[in-house]
């Protein structure tokens, strides 16, 4: 029965090859284009290697401060406010406070090279999974000591040493200071913010003042639950303790926003912020907001699909009337349809998978994103499986119940041959 | 327990005296009326039709274009529904079938020839054949070739199971249709002019095999036709005028 439909199906797309390329363009590249930017998304927020245990991980990288005379301040935090009140929270594993990552100048040979820094502290080390091709991170002792180490990546081992082997124990300079690299990391890529760079220091060596005491800085920190379960803990004694945070000037502030997020809402707190005012993390109307703009983009294919669907039923009327008379019901005649529907659609969803592929090596290849590496995994190939099985449904139900409800007697009628 | 149920109702409609059906009734029409409803104008395509159709007999049904006749044989075989009146098909009133049960009953009693094929173009001849048994669940994929192979043989077209539809005649194609009829071993088959778009040899050879099929195999046979020659073939011929039968 389900090869007689597939052998149908093939042939009802042979034969009306344009309409059959039209619909399946609009599946292909609209899958295609979801897929993109779903792999981009899973790239930027996704358990991807050093951030591993992100079901563990909370973020807290964003304060927001409110004037008495309704103004607002947006900044990352101090030093001084995440080692102060962060670092000494009892419910997490361990916490890491780092500075944000920035360019600075570095020279090989006479030619300049910009290197993006950032400073970390050991706790960063061992909270986040980096895979070391040569050497160790640096641990406690040398960051109190404020040892002149680096950690730098691979590409900066090629770019400044011109190879990635022995370079541990060389020297390299940065900002006319001389650091000895102690550990060569896989490169990461920049979406990943909180781990990205291309050279780490120890924390003490910036040149920022760390004890200065103000709330607004240029750090982060990265909380790590010792489970998954512990997450919601975790998060009531860090807004319990950001509460009794003291205002430096009480009389001009208001209050203070930090929250300690996961990472996805960790951006969206930022992104929704007009919408939430801070309060919430906005996931759920970020959520909201980009499945409509995702079923928006494929209603438009879909309705073609039952537009091009309703069409061809009408010229199949005599072969749902045959098998009406010959005794197909209502329910068989609308499996066979969906079967066939999904075909079409499956076949539109493997392109589109084909099509993603390449689009995501052209977009990895140009290196418009630093160390960017898209691939399609299977959690996205489930996704574009899903995706795939909506369009399929979605088009075809409607047609295959119009055309079940066909008396045979017309549709006999409505056939020539 | 379906001749029990064919008796029982056959000594009810004795009783109403709507028609004399023995014991062998394949078909009973009692009052059928067909009347099709547009916003401004009704029309009547059956007018009170009383008609009963024998097991194993072969009917002809005559008259003129759009006296009622193909909507006669529409309501005989399930395929449309009368606005009044009662359908017996062996013996079981089916005015209150859901369309799950006309399906299974036209799949397993009923077999169609039209007068335009309605083959489907895109399956082969055998798959075309196969297709009342396809709607059988308990009939396996092996058998069901089987039983299409030996439909096919029937009908002397046994060479052609590979072919697809367009590449057959006319007389051909009637003649898979006719296969395909048979291949589900219908007690009844429904033809609605079957050799109307066919010329006179192939005309004959169609007739000959449904003939055959009613001698030979006992199968009913109501056939719509405009050919009177045809039609004095079989063993009745009831003739139609505006929606009522007239002999």
């Amino acid at each position: 029965m389900l090869l007689s439909y597939l052998k149908i199906a093939w042939k009802v797309l042979l034969r009306r090859k344009f309409f059959t390329f039209i619909s399946l363009f609009g599946i292909s590249f609209t899958l295609m284009v979801l897929l993109v930017v779903v792999a981009m998304f899973d790239h930027t927020v996704g358990a991807h290697a050093p951030e591993t245990r992100l079901n563990r991980m909370l973020f807290s990288n964003f304060l927001h401060i409110k004037y008495k005379d309704g103004g607002n301040q947006n900044t990352p935090p101090s030093y001084y406010l995440l080692d102060k009140y962060v670092r000494t929270l009892r419910t997490p594993e361990k916490v890491a406070i780092y500075s944000n990552f920035h360019a600075t100048p570095s020279y090989v040979g006479n030619s300049r090279l910009d290197l993006d820094v950032k400073y970390t502290d050991e706790a960063f080390w061992q909270v986040l999974d980096f895979t070391f091709q040569d050497g160790k991170p640096f641990g406690e002792a040398d960051v109190k000591a404020a040892a002149r180490v680096a950690i730098i990546n691979r590409t900066t081992a090629r770019k400044y040493f011109g190879t990635e082997k022995g370079v541990v124990g060389q020297m390299i300079e940065i900002n006319q200071t001389k650091f000895r690299v102690m550990g060569v990391v896989n490169d990461v890529p920049v979406m990943r913010v909180s781990s990205y760079a291309d050279v780490w220091l120890p924390i003490t060596t910036s040149p920022d003042d760390l004890r200065r005491v103000k709330l607004d800085g240029d750090y982060s920190a990265i909380i790590l639950a010792k489970t998954p379960g512990d997450i919601p803990a975790v998060q009531a004694e860090f807004d319990q303790v950001i509460k009794r945070v003291p205002m430096p000037d009480p009389k001009a502030m208001d209050h203070i926003d930090l929250h300690a997020d996961q990472l996805l809402a960790s951006y969206s707190r930022q992104i929704m912020s007009p919408l939430t005012d801070y309060g919430s993390d906005g996931t759920a109307i970020l959520f909201a907001i980009l499945s409509g703009i995702a079923l928006l983009f494929m209603l438009l294919p879909a309705l073609n699909l039952v537009n091009i669907n309703v069409s061809r039923i009408m010229e199949r009327s005599s072969e749902i009337g045959v098998r009406k008379a010959f005794g197909a019901t209502g329910g068989t005649l609308i499996g066979q349809f969906l079967v066939e529907n999904i075909f079409l659609t499956t076949i539109g969803g493997l392109l589109g998978l084909l099509m993603a592929y390449v689009a995501l090596q052209l977009i990895g290849g140009a290196q418009i994103l630093a160390y960017a590496h898209f691939e399609l995994n299977w959690r996205i190939f489930l996704w574009a499986l899903l995706v795939t099985l909506f369009f399929g449904v979605l088009s075809g139900v409607y047609p295959a119940f119009k055309m079940s409800r066909l008396q045979p007697v017309q549709a006999l009628k409505g056939g020539s041959k | 327990m379906t001749s029990t149920t064919a008796q029982s109702s056959s000594v009810a409609s004795a009783e109403i005296g709507v028609a004399t059906a023995p014991a062998t009734a394949m078909i009973r029409l009692a009052d059928i009326e067909k009347v099709y409803q547009t916003k401004t104008i009704e029309t009547v395509a059956l007018n009170r039709v009383n008609l009963t159709i024998n097991k194993g007999e072969f009917v002809s049904i005559m008259g003129p274009s759009g006296c009622g006749k193909s909507t006669l044989l529409s309501i005989m075989g399930l395929l449309d529904e009368p606005s009044s009146g009662l359908v017996e098909i062996a013996g079981r009133p089916v005015t209150s079938y859901s369309d799950k049960e006309l399906a299974g009953l036209r799949n397993q009693k009923i077999g169609f020839v039209f007068q335009s094929y309605h083959l489907i173009n895109d399956l082969s001849v055998l798959d075309n054949v196969e297709l009342p048994l396809l709607y059988r669940s308990s009939v396996s994929g092996k058998e069901r070739r089987q039983r299409a192979h030996a439909a096919l043989d029937k009908v002397g077209l046994s060479a052609r199971t590979n072919h697809f539809p367009s590449q057959l005649s006319g007389g051909q194609r009637q003649r898979v249709a006719i296969a395909r009829a048979l291949a589900g071993n219908p007690e009844l088959i429904l033809a609605d002019e079957p050799t109307g778009n066919l010329d006179s040899v192939m005309g004959e050879e169609i007739m000959d095999l449904l003939l055959g099929l009613n001698r030979n195999d006992g199968v009913t046979i109501v056939m719509v036709t405009h050919d009177e020659q045809q039609a004095q073939k079989t063993e009745r011929v009831i003739r139609f005028f505006d929606g009522s039968q007239v002999s």
